[in-house]
């Protein structure tokens, strides 16, 4: 073990800042990281072992105990637990007479929950051992587990054929369906790539990249929505020793798995906008950073890496432009949805917790190293390709004014036809329920759990940044789902789980609205409660990072939003009620000392 | 360029040098914005948030925003005020502060601005989570109950070698502040002192040390914290 | 014009309080000039005989007992004030809280190092004892209190500036140096 360790950390030149490879290679080839490696890696990196641990216990599948042979992360997100989760979980429990959270005593199987896995148009689905397993039934465990038991490996797992489009590729053999529904400029098939770096970036500055970027008036695709050639120009602009180029493909929040489909589909579109974006900030490397859940597809996305560099379009002097010497590596994450923030990528990258930075500075004075750097979604890369093509001019026909170009969306939930749809800002969410095939609609999450709910009173709304602004993520809510508690508590838990706990803030107040909406839910809700909900919201507000100021939503939307749900949770005739329950009070010591509670004599 | 630039808070006029930070600029100013993780001279995390202030309508943290030319600083509204105070009070109800029997009670940064608050009950419910004390270093405690994860002893307190003998554990509810076992028996009586001084409440404390001021002449009893400020 | 009327309690506190308040000193003498006592340690009267304008509580809830005391004083009392750490925060015995009351209960009376003398391993279960809750739970978390006055016991000034801000309806000042938790 200690050989290996070792290796593994040289493989790395006992670079700190290489600590996520180092604890992802050394938990693939254990199944866990001992006490034993982590201090071998304090001892060889130089840093004490706590500091090791505090990176190792910020990210979800890294562990210090083992998770057995077969690790199985069954997703917990709300569409999941829409389309049968509980019967699943029931079967692999029942089937292994174990709990979630456990591992077999003979250390073969290991049952855990895990966050939106990026699947949400086919669960319930599960990951064991890095590979993606959709659509699961009870039926479905049964045959999985009696396969593992009969000692088959994990890619003979898969019994069904492979799923559309690029998932049957001799590299990914994945069952995963990329359910492209509706194709615009980025999905589409016309498109060669290799053509703009090839054909017309010789014949351009790295400032013309740049101008006609900013004349598109693209926005980042992320969610946040920034000018993207606003971006590269404040990059190019900085000085440095280096400046990076970093694709966020931690595609974390729930309900959003377009970026999967991006990277399955059309992956040299993604890494030729890194490279023409590094041409425009005069970069010298890219990085993908790829959230841990789509591990599956490292040897795929390898390959087309590769097969880039021998067209020549990675590598030194790409084009035969001088100076223009650019190449990309895949950096994963290990469970974070926090690392979809673009600093705490950068943090991650770095080999750290990812703990959002103080801005400013910004990422484009001082992000990955120190450096110069530009982050952006997978998605607004794969479109920097089709704007340099086409022009900046030519991009503004698409979308609206204040947004513009298309958005591909991914659409989840209960509805005909969930996938991926890539239609031009501006759509109308009426529209685009009548295009996925969604009938009696009780509301809509656009943009995830961090986004807003809305209702069929504002059906007529549009997607765009001025608007209903979305990274992507739409999730339909039937009329017979429970919003407030298979939604709004499913999503609230989310937070909870994922805040980095970095501000006091967002670390404490999940938890505080949780507990407050969990006593509405019990029927202890009393009128105050509600105000008490919206005020203490706010507070939120003061967390340093995008994802702690949006914790709240899930609550604060849907209180705004779909406020009669709560009114018929609260207690009428009482203006006081903190939830206490005298009878359930005494119950365990009662029950303890042998005696049956009695209310009546004192 | 002169090095110099204007800034307002709460509309009062103030001066400072370019690029330093919103909160020691004030100080300077003689204006004193409440702080809990934030460390004169160590690099600010902002993790607290309770120097947060108001800036063009957004808020800010103070300890982490460098002044800028013309900056409008909201600091001491009603808003502000009440903010901070809730800040204060999830600290309170997220951990176990039960004032009366800690050491640090009269010398504790968050009590004492407890105090400048008039926090007379959280408006929160208490959790009362159950936490650990780890006596296991022969020279200091760290009592998890009272911790409210600044990361003050994470950023200062490292051995010769630079390496940190606190560290993070866990994320976000869980989040806690561990101390490396090996590290933190071999540390020297300096250190353990420094670490239970950088600690803004009564999480780290050096062993068989406490209670040594009475109650009257402790450093909050008689003053509220930056009451020393005032020029 | 009648005085107004005073109850006072200790649920689960340890009467420290209930000591600060009498560490008015002499002031003592102008409260009950002010005020008219009733259900009181301090008088012990021991039910309410008539209707009260301030209901003083000292200490948390721990047991059965301590709720239906404290439910009685919000119904007997206008104004319900939690006094001292324990009646804010549960206090001391609410160290306990966070611990699953079986292992409480299994420490004092079975595996506690002082336990000598059970050998029998007997409980407390007498149908006439307060039962335990499952934690010891602050007053306002019971029912509504409408203040609070800090400390551990909070200042005998305090609780002189209160209770004369209350009966006369001035405004309540809180210096500095009174209002402390411990």
């Amino acid at each position: 073990m200690k050989d290996t360790v070792k290796q593994i950390v040289e493989r790395y030149g006992k670079d700190e800042t290489r600590l996520m490879d180092i604890l992802i290679d050394t938990q693939e080839t254990f199944g866990y990281i001992s006490g034993d490696a982590t201090q071998i890696m304090a001892d060889m990196l130089g840093i004490s072992r706590v500091d090791v641990n505090q990176t190792i216990s910020f990210y979800h599948f890294f562990s210090t105990s083992p998770r057995g042979e077969y690790a199985i992360y069954l997703n917990d997100s709300a569409v999941a637990q829409m389309f049968g989760r509980q019967a699943v979980k029931e079967a692999f429990e029942k089937e292994l007479g174990i709990k979630f959270g456990e591992v077999t005593a003979d250390g073969k199987i290991g049952l855990f929950n895990t966050a939106c896995i990026g699947m949400n148009d086919q669960e319930p689905a599960a990951l064991i051992n890095n590979r993606v397993f959709t659509r699961l039934t009870p039926y479905r465990v049964r045959e999985i587990l009696k396969h593992i038991r009969e000692g088959r490996g994990v890619e003979d797992l898969i019994n069904e054929s492979y799923g559309d489009g690029k998932n049957s590729l001799p590299s990914l053999r994945s069952m995963v369906s990329s359910n492209i529904r509706r194709k615009g400029m980025i999905l589409s098939d016309d498109y060669t790539y290799g053509t703009v770096i090839k054909e017309v970036l010789p014949k351009m500055s790295p400032e013309a990249v740049i101008a006609e970027i900013k004349h598109s008036h693209m926005r980042g695709r992320g969610g946040a929505g920034f000018p993207t050639g606003l971006k590269w120009e404040f990059c190019r602009r900085s000085k440095g020793d280096k400046h990076y180029v970093l694709c966020n493909a931690d595609e974390g929040e729930p309900g959003t798995f377009k970026d999967r489909v991006i990277l399955t589909e059309k992956p040299e579109l993604v890494f030729e906008g890194m490279a023409i974006a590094g041409f425009a900030i005069g970069g010298d490397e890219g990085i993908l950073y790829l959230r841990y859940e789509y591990r599956y597809m490292k040897e795929y996305l390898e390959e087309v890496l590769n097969d880039m560099r021998s067209k020549k379009l990675l590598g030194e002097k790409i084009s035969g432009i001088e100076g223009f010497d650019f190449d990309i590596r895949i950096q994963f994450g290990a469970g974070a949805y926090v690392c979809g923030e673009e600093s705490a990528l950068i943090e991650s990258l770095e080999g750290k917790r990812g703990e959002p930075r103080d801005k400013p500075p910004f990422p484009v004075e001082k992000g990955y190293l120190n450096q110069p750097t530009i982050i952006n979604n997978v998605e607004t890369f794969a479109t920097a390709v089709r704007i340099v093509q086409n022009g900046g001019e030519w991009f503004t026909q698409f979308g609206t004014e204040d947004s513009t170009g298309t958005k591909i969306l991914s659409i989840s939930g209960d509805c005909m036809f969930p996938g991926v749809y890539e239609v031009n800002w501006g759509f109308n969410v009426d529209d685009m329920l009548n295009m996925v095939g969604a009938y009696d609609v009780q509301a809509v999450q656009v943009g995830g759990p961090s986004g807003t709910l809305i209702g069929p009173n504002e059906f007529h709304r549009t997607l765009g940044y001025s608007d209903l602004s979305t990274g992507g993520s739409m999730i339909i809510f039937g009329k017979q789902r429970n919003l407030l508690k298979d939604v709004v508590l499913n999503f609230m838990e989310f937070f909870i789980d994922e805040s980095c706990g970095s501000c006091s803030t967002c670390r404490n107040m999940t938890q505080v609205m949780t507990n407050k909406l969990n006593k509405i839910l019990k029927g202890k809700g009393v009128a105050n409660d509600l105000e008490d909900l919206k005020q203490w919201g706010k507070v939120l507000m003061a967390s340093r990072c995008g994802l702690g100021q949006t914790a709240g939503n899930p609550i604060i939307s849907s209180l705004k939003n779909f406020k009669p749900l709560y009114d018929v949770l609260i207690q009428k005739d009482k203006e006081f009620d903190k939830g206490f329950d005298l009878v359930a009070s005494v119950q365990n010591s009662c029950k303890f000392v042998g005696r049956v509670p009695n209310f009546n004599h004192h | 360029m002169s090095n110099l630039i204007k800034f307002k808070i709460d509309g009062v006029e103030c001066m400072t040098e370019r690029g330093k930070y919103i909160v020691e600029a004030a100080l300077e100013n003689g204006v004193y914005i409440p702080t809990l993780c934030n460390m004169p001279g160590v690099k600010p995390k902002g993790s607290c948030r309770i120097c947060t202030v108001k800036i063009n309508g957004r808020l800010m943290t103070s300890c982490t925003t460098p002044v800028a030319d013309g900056m409008e600083v909201e600091s001491n509204s009603p808003e502000i005020s009440d903010l901070r105070k809730s800040i204060i009070e999830l600290l309170f109800v997220s951990g176990n502060h039960f004032c009366p029997s800690c050491e640090k009670s009269g010398n504790c940064e968050l009590q004492a601005l407890a105090y400048l608050y008039q926090m007379l009950v959280p408006r929160y419910p208490y959790e009362f989570p159950l936490r650990e004390v780890d006596a296991s270093s022969p020279y200091i405690i760290k009592d998890q109950n009272r911790c409210i994860l600044c990361k003050r002893c994470i950023k200062t307190i490292k051995d010769e070698q630079g390496r940190s003998v606190f560290a993070f554990r866990d994320r976000g509810h869980r989040l806690e502040v561990v101390m490396d076992k090996e590290l933190s028996h071999e540390m020297t009586p300096e250190l353990a002192e420094l670490a239970m001084k950088n600690c803004p409440v009564g999480s780290i404390l050096v062993k068989e040390k406490g209670f040594i001021e009475p109650i009257g002449q402790r450093k909050f009893d008689k003053n509220a914290i930056g009451s020393d400020v005032k020029l | 014009m009648s005085k107004p009327v005073i109850a006072t309690t200790s649920l689960a506190g340890c009467f420290g309080c209930h000591m600060s308040i009498l560490d008015i000193d002499e002031r003592i003498l102008q409260l009950i000039e002010l005020v008219e006592f009733n259900k009181s340690p301090v008088d012990d009267i021991k039910t309410f005989t008539k209707p009260v304008d301030i209901g003083i509580i000292e200490g948390g809830c721990c047991n059965s007992e301590n709720v239906e005391v404290l439910k009685s004083f919000r119904k007997n009392c206008k104004i319900l004030i939690s006094l001292g750490e324990c009646a804010i925060m549960g206090g001391l015995p609410a160290l306990r809280n966070g611990i699953p009351i079986e292992e409480c209960l299994q420490e004092a009376y079975l595996d506690g190092p002082t336990v000598q003398l059970n050998k029998l391993g007997i409980m407390p279960n007498d149908d006439e004892l307060p039962m335990l809750l499952d934690k010891v739970y602050p007053c306002h978390e019971i029912v509504k209190i409408d203040y609070f006055l800090p400390g551990c016991p909070p200042r005998a000034d305090l609780i002189w500036d209160a209770l004369v801000a209350l009966i006369t309806g001035d405004p309540l000042k809180l210096p500095y140096e009174v209002v402390k938790f411990d």
